[in-house]
């Protein structure tokens, strides 16, 4: 997921991002791999086909607002996103996220990161580095509560209830 | 005697078998009814429980809606909604609604979602059971895999966010605007993913199905959930969709002490509202986007084309015709109500005013349909306008009341439904 010096690239994006932005519906009918080719299409055209594993996003309020398809998580996995830092989440693309195994970190200045830079995170701790040297250097986002992180450490849901057995 | 509570925490508290519960905590529910649909449901939950190896926890609470991607318009479409015939088959599911109309109407329609129950749905739009005073909130696939094989899911208990309507709204003026005007005001995230409730005298003057678009667009005001207190306006829709058992209507309302976040609201004064390209909170009075040309017209979705919506946009489009140049479609939003509009003679005044009817699924609104011509100016009765979701990223999308959409179908431009209302 990391680098070799445990960092994460940033790629920017605006506020409002919906799920129809991150998983158009025109190509909801396929798998996940040709929803993914086009995730941010609309507002990053390049981000599918030059994100690489470990990348994160850093987005405005409101991310992941509309429907309720996990593909607009799932996409970002596909791709190998590592988190996504945003000031707020749609509450239902929240749930989404964590059962699909993605990381969201909740950052009221998720905004002052800039495309490009890179930053190490302690989703746990609630705590953001950032690599250069940039003001400020760390940055507070909301703990990620113990349930949540075995989810992402699963990846997902379903590794969660495979690993357990529980139903 | 318990600490008052919100319905919300009253709904909650039942749930997990609790007398009360307080804001903040995370609590495991039991749920009463889990409801999917072709595109979130079997094509994605099937390959999740044989990988699992795990059987459904109770077919009897659940309720599959083929909606989606009927009628079937491709090889892709035609194997989703296999999938889901075959997969309702071979699990004996009791409650399975093909083609028949759309989740969020259908359902309650056949009785299911009652007072004091605690639901999920593999939709976003499904908050809509909340006008039944059932707690019923959406879900992703994987999470709706959780609840099929445990048959419970975690909350963690909302604040609630009372927002209440004093008087009575003008002719011409409804639900849909007062969703609209409540988006426009506190944003697509105002709800903070707690709970909404609706309350006041104009809330409790609305039918049943006015009810429910107020509940179904909570999804685009971020909350989880939107709840109204059941009365004898429920009571009466319910038994008419046959639930013979008794409702405790007195339980399920939220205690007048109980700690809330209230907003209040004038509903007198409020005009017929319009969303503007490419958010429902953009929404401000019709007359700010008086004259703005629209060539496409589109009277749909759970949020849009009830039995209720059909009516108000028949009562200004009887006698009527379009304008030059103008497209109108309907796309009722259930059979049962798209029959009993032809009993009326609403779709037969919709068709004489020049609509053209779609099949009764979410066709144009989910972006399935590919209806929507690009570049077109377009106003609609859907709950969402983001670009490119109607299908086409060059289309500009308005949103409106039935009222307005036909009004603005008769004019050519956006306009305010009043005025063909003398």
């Amino acid at each position: 997921m990391t680098d070799h010096n445990g960092t994460h690239r940033v790629w920017r994006v605006g506020a409002d991002i919906d799920t129809d932005a991150l998983a158009p519906g025109a190509y909801m009918k396929f798998g996940i791999d040709e929803i993914a080719r086009h995730c941010l299409q609309r507002v990053r055209p390049e981000f599918a086909g030059q994100v690489r594993p470990g990348d994160v996003l850093a987005a405005g309020p409101n991310f992941g607002i509309g429907s309720s398809r996990e593909q607009a998580a799932a996409a970002l996995v596909h791709l190998g996103v590592a988190a996504v830092i945003a000031p707020s989440f749609n509450g239902l693309y929240f749930r989404n996220a964590f059962n699909v195994g993605l990381l969201l970190l909740t950052c009221a200045q998720a905004e002052a990161l800039v495309e490009g830079e890179r930053i190490a995170f302690d989703p746990a701790a609630g705590r953001i580095r950032r690599a250069d040297g940039a003001d400020p250097a760390d940055m507070l986002c909301e703990a990620v509560p113990p349930f949540l992180m075995d989810m992402v450490r699963a990846g997902g849901l379903l590794n969660l209830l495979k690993q357990r057995q529980t139903f | 005697m318990t600490r008052p509570q919100t319905l919300a925490q009253k709904l909650i508290a039942a749930a997990c078998g609790r007398s009360a519960v307080d804001e903040g905590e995370i609590v495991t529910c039991a749920v009463d009814l889990a409801m999917f649909h072709d595109s979130s449901g079997p094509r994605r939950l099937q390959p999740m429980l044989e990988e699992l190896g795990a059987k459904l926890w109770d077919p009897a609470r659940i309720v599959l809606v083929i909606d989606h991607y009927v009628p079937e318009s491709d090889d892709e479409s035609r194997r989703i909604v296999r999938i889901a015939r075959d997969w309702a088959a071979g699990q004996r599911l009791p409650n399975v609604y093909d083609s028949v109309g759309i989740c969020h109407v259908v359902v309650p329609q056949h009785g299911h979602i009652r007072p004091g129950m605690f639901c999920v749905g593999g939709d976003s739009h499904s908050p809509t059971g909340g006008a039944f005073g059932a707690y019923m909130f959406g879900i992703g696939s994987t999470e709706m895999l959780g609840v099929a094989v445990t048959g419970q899911i975690w909350v963690k208990v909302p604040k609630t966010l009372m927002m209440r309507w004093r008087g009575r709204l003008a002719a011409g003026v409804t639900a849909k605007d007062m969703m609209l005007h409540m988006i426009g005001r506190y944003g697509m995230n105002g709800g903070r993913y707690q709970a909404v409730e609706f309350c006041g005298e104009a809330v409790r003057a609305l039918s049943m199905q006015e009810r429910m678009t107020l509940s179904n667009m909570s999804a685009e005001l971020g909350s989880q959930v939107g709840l109204i207190a059941p009365d004898e306006t429920t009571a009466a829709y319910l038994r008419e969709a046959g639930v013979a058992q008794e409702l405790n209507l007195d339980r399920w309302r939220s205690d007048a002490d109980a700690d809330a976040e209230w907003h209040d609201f004038d509903a007198d004064s409020l005009a017929p509202q319009v969303a503007a390209p490419h958010s429902p909170a953009n929404a401000r009075d019709a007359d700010q986007y008086r004259d703005v040309p629209v060539q496409v017209a589109y009277i749909g979705a759970c949020t849009g084309a009830k039995l209720e919506d059909l009516r108000a946009a028949a009562s200004v489009l009887r006698g009527r015709r379009l304008a030059d140049g103008m497209r109108l479609m309907v796309a009722p939003a259930s059979s049962q109500d798209q029959r009993q509009a032809e009993q009326e003679g609403v779709m037969q005044w919709l068709r004489e005013a020049g609509a053209q009817v779609l099949p009764t699924s979410c066709g144009a609104c989910a972006g399935y349909g590919g209806s929507i011509p690009d570049g077109a100016s377009v106003i609609s009765t859907t709950a969402r306008n983001f670009k490119g979701r109607m299908g086409s990223e060059t289309a500009q999308v308005y949103l409106a009341s039935p009222y307005t959409v036909a009004a603005s179908a008769v004019a050519g431009r956006i306009a305010d439904p009043r005025e063909f209302m003398a």
